[in-house]
């Protein structure tokens, strides 16, 4: 069996960290996997978003210390994993991550990397990285601040604490708690909601929230402005519109 | 020494708290044999309802004092650490086992017993804490404003009198009164009444119970959506359903 397994329903495309005996630990195969699908799902005009999903226990606990272990200085800094996470969070289609427990190191960030996170109630976030004497390298430090705001994601980043599904939702890492049975099916909800609208519309949007992190205000407003500008040329805005105003179901093409 | 006793029968675990001597008070072994046994409780799926009691004249009288001698002249006690450590674990582990838990409280429950009896379901009970210039722990201060109003928890343990099984039942703090000789044999029937009934469906409703305490309305009506989703996948449901409809007696199965 694969371990990550591929399932498509309709215009969602649904990702299964499937090492269970790892506890869904990342290696660099596993994350070569995920870069590749998703890869793949980008230029698939007949996939609009996506869910990575690990199962009811366990999201993914951390990266493959074993591999992490070999690596000395030289082989840390010629290492493939930056451009692993690069790819991966290159996707330019809505990306949800859907966890159940643990979600930690690695795994968390993977669920940082992603634009919305659906929790399970007995999900677990954290970056435990500093009680093995080393400290997130994938994102950790830079998009859990963003989220949840400086003196939690310092807590947990020094401390090496992790906070439940509760807490994270208050703190804005997480969108949505369910039951853990219902959780990828959840996701799999709020994808399918996403995957209802107009490709472009979402990729456009996407764009725009994704640089609000990299700019200042008004730069972030400007380039908002020319991605909107952008839409009103595509064909799916007026079939938007038109819907609309018709009290109708929109269909969408894609262009 | 056999601190905690065990006893399966019918899907019924029976745990007696067994320091007879000392009003079955806890100390440290006492917890951790009764974690070994909650353990057992949550794994095992044959189990479908737990029943709690005490040996001899005594439910329990809480933390043994003899345990928790205070040289006058060294430094204080971190007593946060036994709660962090055993009684706070324990609650939450009674409070999320997803089966009904019945106490059958056959003596004094003072302390942390008391808090205990009511974190489950001719007696009497002692918020005993604030006579030592202590604070209720194990959920006592969660519980009894809540199962005996805010005017009666403050009085409770605010002055730590004794207050009576009947007096506790028309607080509604207690299900139902009993006979001390008629208490083991109505505890036991209760108690094989809930093991042959839909556990997964009585589990949910304890959850859902709990969560009201801290949920708005509608944050419940949501938590009830999915509780029932859950619910109407569970064996049990069809059973009930089918029993229902051609007139005979359910056999649930608890799945």
């Amino acid at each position: 069996m694969s371990e990550l397994i591929q399932t498509r329903h309709g215009r969602v495309l649904q990702l299964t960290l499937n090492r269970p005996a790892a506890r869904n630990a990342l290696n660099n195969d596993l994350l070569l996997q995920i870069a590749q699908a998703l890869e793949s799902a980008a230029t698939d005009s007949a996939v609009s978003a996506c869910v990575i999903y690990g199962n009811e226990r366990c999201f993914a606990a951390g990266a493959d210390l074993n591999e992490m272990a070999q690596k000395d200085l030289p082989a840390t800094l010629n290492d493939i994993r930056p451009q692993l996470w690069g790819r991966i969070n290159a996707f330019n289609k809505p990306l949800i991550a859907a966890v159940n427990g643990y979600a930690l190191g690695a795994g968390c960030e993977l669920a940082l990397l992603c634009d919305v996170v659906i929790a399970g109630d007995n999900a677990r976030f954290g970056l435990p990285e500093i009680t093995l004497g080393i400290m997130p390298g994938a994102g950790g430090t830079q998009r859990l601040i963003r989220c949840v705001g400086k003196s939690l994601a310092s807590k947990m980043i020094l401390t090496g604490e992790s906070i439940g599904a509760r807490e994270a939702r208050e703190a804005g890492l997480v969108s949505d708690i369910c039951p853990p049975a219902l959780t990828l099916e959840y996701g799999l909800g709020q994808a399918q909601k996403m995957a209802r609208h107009a490709p472009l519309a979402l990729q456009a949007a996407k764009q725009a929230l994704r640089q609000s992190q990299e700019m200042a205000l008004q730069t972030g407003l400007a380039q908002e402005r020319q991605l909107f500008a952008m839409l009103a040329a595509t064909d799916d805005r007026r079939e938007g519109i038109d819907a609309f105003l018709q009290k109708r179901t929109p269909d969408f093409k894609g262009r | 020494m056999e601190f905690i006793v065990t006893h399966v029968e019918q899907g019924v675990m029976t745990l007696t708290l067994n320091r007879p001597d000392r009003l079955n008070s806890f100390n440290d072994e006492m917890h951790r044999q009764l974690a070994a046994s909650l353990t057992q409780a949550e794994r095992d799926d044959t189990i479908r309802c737990l029943l709690l009691t005490g040996a001899g004249r005594g439910f329990c009288a809480g933390q043994d004092l003899n345990d928790r001698n205070v040289d006058p002249n060294g430094a204080p006690p971190d007593l946060g650490m036994s709660v962090e450590n055993f009684y706070n674990p324990l609650v939450r582990r009674l409070a999320r086992l997803p089966k009904p838990v019945i106490a059958a409280v056959n003596g004094v429950a003072a302390g942390a017993g008391a808090t205990l009896a009511l974190g489950c379901g001719s007696a009497s009970f002692v918020m005993a804490f604030s006579k030592l210039g202590l604070v209720p722990d194990c959920g006592g201060t969660w519980w009894l404003p809540r199962v005996a109003g805010h005017a009666r928890a403050m009085g409770l343990a605010l002055l730590g009198d004794k207050l009576s099984a009947e007096q506790a039942h028309a607080w509604g703090m207690i299900w139902q009164v009993v006979d001390d000789e008629k208490l083991s044999a109505a505890a036991q029937e209760l108690a094989m009444h809930l093991a042959t009934q839909p556990t997964f469906g009585l589990g949910l409703i304890k959850q859902a119970i709990h969560a009201a305490e801290n949920n708005t309305l509608d944050a419940q009506l949501d938590l009830e959506r999915d509780y029932q989703r859950l619910a109407g996948r569970s064996d049990d449901y069809r059973e009930g359903v089918s029993a229902f409809l051609a007139k005979r007696k359910p056999q649930f199965t608890g799945r």
